[in-house]
């Protein structure tokens, strides 16, 4: 599996167009093919009743008595991420093949995009905190260079920076969280045979540390570790990079801000789980997990709110991304492991849908990417509107047939059980309405009324619908396995079997939230239908909403001034503080280098003269004495053979003589 | 009566100096060559004389060598000839005091 992984990247750099696609497809194909192996594997092992767990550690730096192991797990959550990291990643590496077609970077991005996959799937599977990070990195390496990779926009360019620092604020508190967890326990392996540090032994010690605030070690460190997450997956306050990143190429967004990458912070808190759960209370819950679900909750609300007064696709989806993966975060924090990547895997199935979709939109309407300069796709764009709209009623949770009704039910419905705390769950309940209200609004500026644009919009070739009309499948397909009648999925990711009981779809507890969450979704699009739906507005005539609320619209279209409040704070601070560095530099570093470096200077003028007229005499004489006899040997070398015959036969001769004479007695 | 061996050699050494002398004073390239081939010849007759006033006449270790070294003759002879053309047409001459360059 990491060798997968590794030999992916190493294959390519080379030069060639066809062969750089090729290759990055063939290889991802050929992961998703042993994604789908292990996958069976571990099926295999569970339909048997084990809990698949294959470790594979091996020492990295030995440290005095100890030494930091890096390896490799294979569980449930691994495979099932393994194989939803590979298979959307395949589906959209060959629809960049079309996307991109026409770029003269082709190789390079096929490169990034290679490396990129590369890494995530190094994240997915490494048993070891510290592999796990170092991944983590180069998937945020690859996001900078994939974000910014129209590297002469400079939006662009500025957002590869921001996505860059902003991911790294969470950072920093992920590897201070890491190196407690090593101080404390003194492994970084997750999972080691009962003393990685996840397993019994090591939590229990953390357990009984106190770290101060009321927390023990292990919230602590839990709450460190889900710092990088929060970074990593856009939640408050860190989110302001992902919607900057949606300056990269459309299946970059697709791939790094839908699918995948972002869901790597939320496959971080799941991989942790144990050390966030430790310590609860039977049916209440821990510090951490409440940070988690209250952060999660915040997220889906707020970033909800702020995309129904975006105008472009891309930035809706974005900010749509961010909502969703606070109720990811959620559902983790109120109702485990399963609960949460539930919804990661089915929204990364549709949100790839969704950005691909509307990739191929932009991409149709000549680069356009205004919804209120499209409108009226539905029949220039048939099969892109299908798919899409498949998608935006995933997204929803529109009822029974699609996979985003399921798992964000999951989510509400273990908020609504969640004993502690109440306040999640009317949070995600409102953001559900939000939803519904945005993507409403979105389909009908883009897809519906009539074309507001210049050129006309035409549909994308083969090589991009394809993976979208997989995709809608499965986002419609892949709720089927998670419904409360089957819960699939929540066993397995468990160890446990899975039983179908028809029964627990009645239950009032249950009918109750799906009742809530159909009406909610219904009252959302019928909300947005009602003032978007066919209408088709002049691009420059203010928004239907913001003719009704103009004081709610402002704040919201300029995105509730978060990065306006981190202008006045955080960067002026570090500009401050950078110009006192600077004067510091100059006037106080600078002077001591400069007096050094005039000593220098002056030593090597001394050397200077003495290498001129002392060392250079000598040489230079040595090497005219050379030339000379080289001159007077090469006047030897006539090139007349018989001048050198003749040298010859007097040589044999005066030899000849010599020997007569020698050998007289 | 036999010829005593100082007769060959001294035939084989005037045929060497014959060769030597053509070698050293013609200009033209197939001259030389016919001198070296001379310078050749005597070492031939010189190896026979030796053969056969030596210890083993009756073995024919001194005829094969000298068969040999007439067979290698023949194709250095070629060999040379050959140069001398390919030389020739290149440089309109065979003189060899105006092929004193290495290089074409």
């Amino acid at each position: 599996m990491p060798m997968v992984a590794s030999g992916l990247i190493a294959l390519l750099k080379r030069p060639h167009r066809k062969l750089a696609s090729v290759l990055a497809v063939g290889s991802l194909g050929f992961s998703l093919f042993l994604s789908v192996i292990a996958f069976g594997h571990v099926l295999s092992g569970w339909a048997h009743g084990a809990m698949v767990r294959e470790i594979v550690s091996f020492p990295w730096i030995h440290v005095g008595a100890g030494s930091v192991d890096l390896g490799w797990v294979l569980d449930p959550l691994a495979a099932v991420m393994l194989v939803m990291v590979s298979f959307v990643g395949l589906l959209i590496f060959i629809y960049s093949v079309g996307y991109m077609a026409h770029d003269e970077n082709f190789t390079r991005f096929f490169c990034f995009l290679s490396l990129f996959a590369g890494a995530m799937l190094g994240v997915v599977i490494s048993n070891s905190l510290l592999l796990l990070f170092m991944c983590w990195e180069i998937v945020g390496l690859t996001s900078y260079l994939l974000i910014g990779f129209w590297y002469q926009k400079p939006a662009a360019a500025a957002a590869a920076k921001k996505a860059f620092v902003t991911t790294r604020v969470g950072d920093v508190f992920f590897f201070l969280g890491i190196v407690w967890l090593f101080s404390s326990t003194g492994t970084l392996l997750l999972y080691n045979h009962g003393i990685g540090s996840l397993e019994g032994l090591a939590l229990a010690n953390l357990l009984t540390q106190h770290a101060g605030l009321g927390l023990s070690a292990a919230g602590a460190i839990a709450l460190l570790i889900f710092a990088g997450a929060v970074g990593k997956s856009g939640q408050i306050p860190l989110h302001v990079w992902l919607p900057d990143a949606m300056e990269g190429p459309t299946p970059v967004s697709a791939l790094i801000h839908a699918a995948t990458m972002v869901a790597a912070g939320v496959f971080l808190v799941a991989r942790v789980y144990p050390l966030m759960s430790i310590g609860a209370p039977a049916g209440g819950t821990t510090a951490a997990l409440t940070v988690v679900t209250w952060v999660g909750a915040a997220t889906a609300v707020f970033a909800a709110l702020i995309a129904i007064a975006q105008n472009d696709i891309k930035r809706i989806l974005a900010y749509s991304t961010v909502s969703q993966l606070g109720y990811m975060m959620a559902g983790l924090g109120v109702g485990g492991v399963a609960v949460g990547m539930f919804h990661l895997i089915t929204h990364a199935f549709f949100k790839a849908l969704l950005f691909l979709g509307a990739g191929s939109v932009i991409h149709g309407c000549h680069e356009e990417q205004d919804i209120r300069r499209m409108g009226g796709l539905r029949s220039d764009m048939p099969l892109t509107f299908l798919t899409y709209a498949i998608g935006m009623l995933a997204l929803c949770g529109f009822p029974i047939f699609f996979s985003g009704f399921w798992s964000k039910d999951g989510i509400l419905e273990a908020a609504q059980h969640s004993a502690a705390i109440k306040g999640p769950f009317y949070l995600l309940v409102f953001g559900a309405l939000l939803t519904a209200f945005y993507m409403m609004r979105q389909v009908c500026y883009v897809f519906l009324g009539y074309w507001r644009g210049h050129q006309t919009a035409h549909e994308s070739p083969k090589v991009m619908t394809t993976p979208l009309v997989i995709l809608a499948f499965f986002a419609m397909a892949l709720g089927l396995i998670g419904t409360p009648a089957w819960p699939w999925f929540h066993a397995f990711l468990d160890g446990r079997a899975a039983a179908i009981s028809f029964h627990s779809l009645i239950e009032p507890s249950f009918l109750l939230v799906m009742a809530t969450s159909t009406l909610v979704v219904f009252f959302g699009l019928g909300f947005g239908w009602r003032l978007y739906g066919n209408k088709s507005p002049k691009p420059e005539e203010p928004d239907a909403l913001e003719k009704s609320v103009p004081w709610l619209w402002a704040p919201l279209r300029d995105r509730l001034y978060v990065d306006e409040f981190y202008g006045v704070t955080v960067i002026a601070f570090y500009a401050w503080w950078a110009r006192v560095a600077d004067w510091i530099d100059r006037r106080v570093w600078g002077g001591i280098v400069a007096l050094v470096a005039s000593l220098f200077a002056f030593w090597a003028q001394l050397n200077r003269l003495l290498d001129i007229n002392w060392v250079d005499g000598g040489f230079d004489k040595t090497c005219e004495e050379i030339s000379e006899g080289g001159g007077l040997l090469a006047s030897l070398q006539s090139g007349r053979v018989q001048s050198y015959l003749r040298i010859l036969a007097v040589a044999v001769v005066a030899l000849a003589l010599v020997l007569y004479w020698s050998s007289r007695p | 009566m036999t010829t005593p061996l100082a007769g060959y050699l001294l035939v084989a050494a005037l045929l060497f100096a014959i060769g030597l002398g053509g070698a050293l004073v013609r200009r033209n390239a197939i001259l030389v060559l016919i001198g070296i081939e001379l310078m050749l010849n005597a070492a031939n007759l010189n190896l026979i004389a030796f053969w056969r006033f030596g210890p083993h006449p009756e073995a024919l270790t001194g005829m094969m060598f000298a068969i040999f070294s007439i067979a290698v003759a023949a194709a250095e002879a070629a060999v040379g000839l050959g140069l001398v053309i390919a030389i020739y047409r290149h440089t309109n001459t065979a003189e060899l005091d105006k092929i004193d360059r290495m290089k074409g």
